[in-house]
């Protein structure tokens, strides 16, 4: 395919807007997925033999792995990869101008009032300075404790012991289909290491670190938090992550040693066009304490179940999520907890939000393993639903091979009632303003635990969705 | 200003998309600055008239209208008619789970405001704080979620407190006393008699069951409704009868007719 085509096939134009600098050679691959588009990505990136190995098996998992026949429908997910891009650099992911960004997604932006150099950003276009400016400071600080946060490239190229000491052994290639499809293709993502004992006190974001970048297609990121550690990750951001693919699937590990406390929150809203399908997922030591807080919103369909393999005595794991499934979405989500040590514990919490023919459903798996003495788990899912027509199921799957184990499960399903609207409405809220604050009080069990800043931006962005929701 | 407050004429209401009425033929007037009991027996239709009167969309209106201040408002919204000064302070309150008392209410204050003169914080703060003092509410009230897990009697006194910040013409309070104990109707009953005080023009409609809160509140007429109709009104006497006679002899008189 010539270069220009393949440019303007994935709405760039690299020329016209002059991002590129001509001395670079700019990689691109081509559309569709083969051994050879591996071994180019492996090698554009200058990795080590082994990691070249690594991601050409992975393939191979791949191609012999077949589709999952369950969560949501991936039936037209096969002519979408044959379509896709497998690897874009960095500089490609910038050549996109900001008149090349739809216009729903800008007035989203104008809507939520974030300023001119930030939605150039989110939007993938141009460079944002200031918070590269704001990471560099923090950097500084969080260097000095000897913490690593870097890309996961420059992870591997500086830190290569401790990146293959720990790279996929907690999300192994042959987990999943999509596992093995990110562990051949890989590319972008965090690096994150907190020594021992060491609190970092500002939660560490992607956002600052990635700034101008995409969020990558198949990022992938590993985080190790070792003995006696706490920290606070967030990743992406709030505002439509505005992307020309159709495409997201990440692989997240993290490793919380001993007596650690580790807290992974992610705020994901996709453009409608969006397969989003990721493995999340967390090895809890001893005493230590994991938890996930994830917020979708937007896609086609989002598969992404945050798990907890809690494997150290008195471990504990929490997955708070929420999910808005707007019309045409189906968000199928939820969390694992796998109790494998005795005196474990859990907590599933997760809401959901449906409207018009949108569809979310919980999916949840606990398991406890033969000797896990006294393990403890408990799961709530409630569901929401805005009108007549928007669905909701759960799927729980319970496994316990321990008789003392304690298993509590909770599940409601409530339809925005007529008088709950009329009250509010007889105080003067327009209905709009009533739906919106009954959803806001719905979510907010797991807002509350959301950074201000992100609980403000996440209650905008539903009532964003919602306009048009009311008749 | 001649009009009265609240003018209602040959009423006639029914459950949309059913066929019984319930209000068959409504006639009421209350001027500014009065206090009307509604009173009656179960089912009657008490509960029926106060949510037509606050537009409650399960409602459908057949026949007659309902002025408020002169104008019709049976073609407007309830948030519309609750920012024209027409509250209801309901029987059975509806619980918002998540949603805190203080920024429901400032939601509300705001939404009668114009946009850029909404209250801040503190100075709405202050005005909560001084209502809640009023109805001798603890001050960590107002961070509980409306109505979700309360008691009768806190939801009662919730309903007040709306009433109390909201300040509307016309409030019709719904069995606001019942469920209540002898202390908080004292509460209840004084915090609407200030409400009253500081704002001559208050209108409210007392519906009630029992005489009990009359005793606190003097109403300037009494109504008793029977089978979706006002069968009898006439001055605060009419509820010594009720309460001596019961409703026995109305409904004969009814029958009668
Ligand atoms: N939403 C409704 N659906 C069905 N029946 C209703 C509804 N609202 C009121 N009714 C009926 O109308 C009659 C009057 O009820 P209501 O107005 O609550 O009486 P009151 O408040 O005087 O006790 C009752 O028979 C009641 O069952
Ligand atoms: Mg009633």
């Amino acid at each position: 395919m010539p270069r220009n085509e393949t440019i303007s096939g994935l709405g760039l134009d690299e020329y016209k807007y002059g991002f590129v600098t001509e001395d670079k050679p700019v990689f691109k691959a081509v559309p569709g997925l083969s051994n050879d588009i591996v071994r180019q990505i492996s090698h554009h990136k200058e990795e080590p033999e082994w990691m070249l190995e690594f991601r050409l098996k992975a393939l191979e998992v791949y191609y012999s792995k077949p589709m999952p026949k369950w969560g949501g429908d991936l039936s037209r997910l096969e002519d979408t990869l044959d379509e896709i891009y497998f690897y874009l650099k960095p500089q490609d992911q910038m050549e996109r101008s900001w008149d090349d960004v739809p216009q729903e997604i800008k007035d989203t932006f104008e809507k939520l009032g974030i300023p001119e150099a930030e939605r150039k950003a989110l939007a993938g276009v141009g460079a944002q300075y200031e918070s590269e400016m704001v990471y560099h400071s923090l950097k500084e600080q969080w260097e000095e404790q000897g913490v690593i946060f870097e890309s996961i490239e420059d992870g591997l190229a500086r830190h290569p012991d401790l990146f293959r000491q720990y790279f996929s052994t907690i999300v192994p290639t042959h987990d999943n289909k999509f596992a093995a499809l990110n562990s051949a293709v890989w590319s972008g993502g965090s690096f994150v290491y907190i020594p021992k004992g060491v609190k970092v006190e500002i939660p560490l974001q992607a956002y600052f670190r990635v700034n101008a970048e995409r969020m990558g297609q198949f990022e992938r990121t590993l985080i190790i938090c070792e003995e006696g550690a706490e920290a606070h990750y967030i990743e992406g951001c709030t505002a439509p992550v505005y992307s020309t693919d159709s495409f997201h699937s990440g692989v997240i590990e993290i490793v919380v040693k001993k007596g650690a406390r580790f807290r992974y929150t992610t705020i994901q809203n996709w453009s409608n066009n969006m397969y989003n399908l990721v493995t999340q997922r967390a090895l809890v030591h001893e005493e230590a304490k994991m938890e996930w807080l994830d917020g979708n919103l937007g896609s086609k369909l989002t598969m992404k179940y945050p798990s907890c393999y809690l494997v150290g005595e008195r471990a504990h794991g929490e997955i708070l999520s929420i999910a808005y499934a707007g019309d045409g979405q189906h968000q199928d989500t939820g969390g694992k907890v796998i109790h494998a040590a005795p005196n474990t514990t859990s907590q599933i919490t997760s809401k959901s939000i449906s409207k018009g023919l949108g569809r979310s459903s919980y999916r949840g798996l606990c398991k406890v393993y033969d000797g896990a003495v006294g393990a403890k788990s408990n799961v709530e899912c409630d569901a929401l639903l805005l009108d007549e027509r928007s669905r909701t199921d759960t799927y729980p799957y319970i496994e316990i091979d321990e008789n003392t184990a304690s298993i509590g499960h909770e599940a409601t399903v409530s339809k925005v009632g007529d008088e709950q609207l009329f009250y509010l409405m007889s105080r003067g809220l327009d209905e709009a303003e009533a739906m919106a604050m009954i959803v806001r009080g719905f979510i907010e069990p797991v807002a509350k635990e959301l950074p201000l800043e992100y609980a403000i931006e996440l209650n905008r962005l539903i009532e964003l969705e919602m306009e048009g929701s009311v008749g | 200003m001649s009009e009265p407050l609240l003018s209602i004429r040959g009423l006639r209401a029914k459950v949309e998309g059913e066929d019984g009425e319930i209000l068959r033929g409504v006639d009421l007037d209350l001027e500014r600055g009065e206090v009307h009991a509604l009173m009656g027996p179960n089912g009657s239709g008490k509960s029926t008239l106060a949510k037509v009167i606050a537009g409650h969309p399960a409602y459908e209106v057949t026949a007659g209208e309902i002025l408020f201040e002169g104008e019709d408002v049976l073609e407007l919204e309830p948030d519309e008619r609750s920012r024209a000064g027409i509250f209801l302070a309901f029987q059975y309150p509806a619980e918002v789970p998540g949603v805190s008392i203080a920024n429901f209410l400032r939601t509300a204050v705001n939404s009668r405001l114009g946009e850029g003169e909404e209250m801040d914080v503190f100075g709405f703060q202050r005005t909560l704080t001084e209502k809640m003092e009023m109805l001798k509410m603890d001050p960590g009230f107002a961070a509980r979620y409306l109505n979700d897990g309360f008691s009768g009697g806190e939801k009662k006194r919730n309903e007040i407190l709306q009433m109390a910040v909201l300040r509307p013409a016309l409030g019709v309070l719904d069995e606001t006393d019942s469920g209540l104990d002898i202390d908080a109707l004292k509460i209840v009953a004084s915090g609407v008699n200030r409400l009253s005080e500081a704002d001559e023009a208050l209108g409210v409609l007392l519906i009630t069951h029992y005489k009990r809160i009359l005793n606190y509140i003097r109403p300037d007429r009494v109504h008793v409704m029977m089978a979706g109709r006002i069968a009898e009104s006439g001055g605060a006497s009419l509820a010594d009868k009720l309460e001596a006679e019961g409703y026995d002899w109305l409904h004969r008189a009814v029958a009668a007719v």
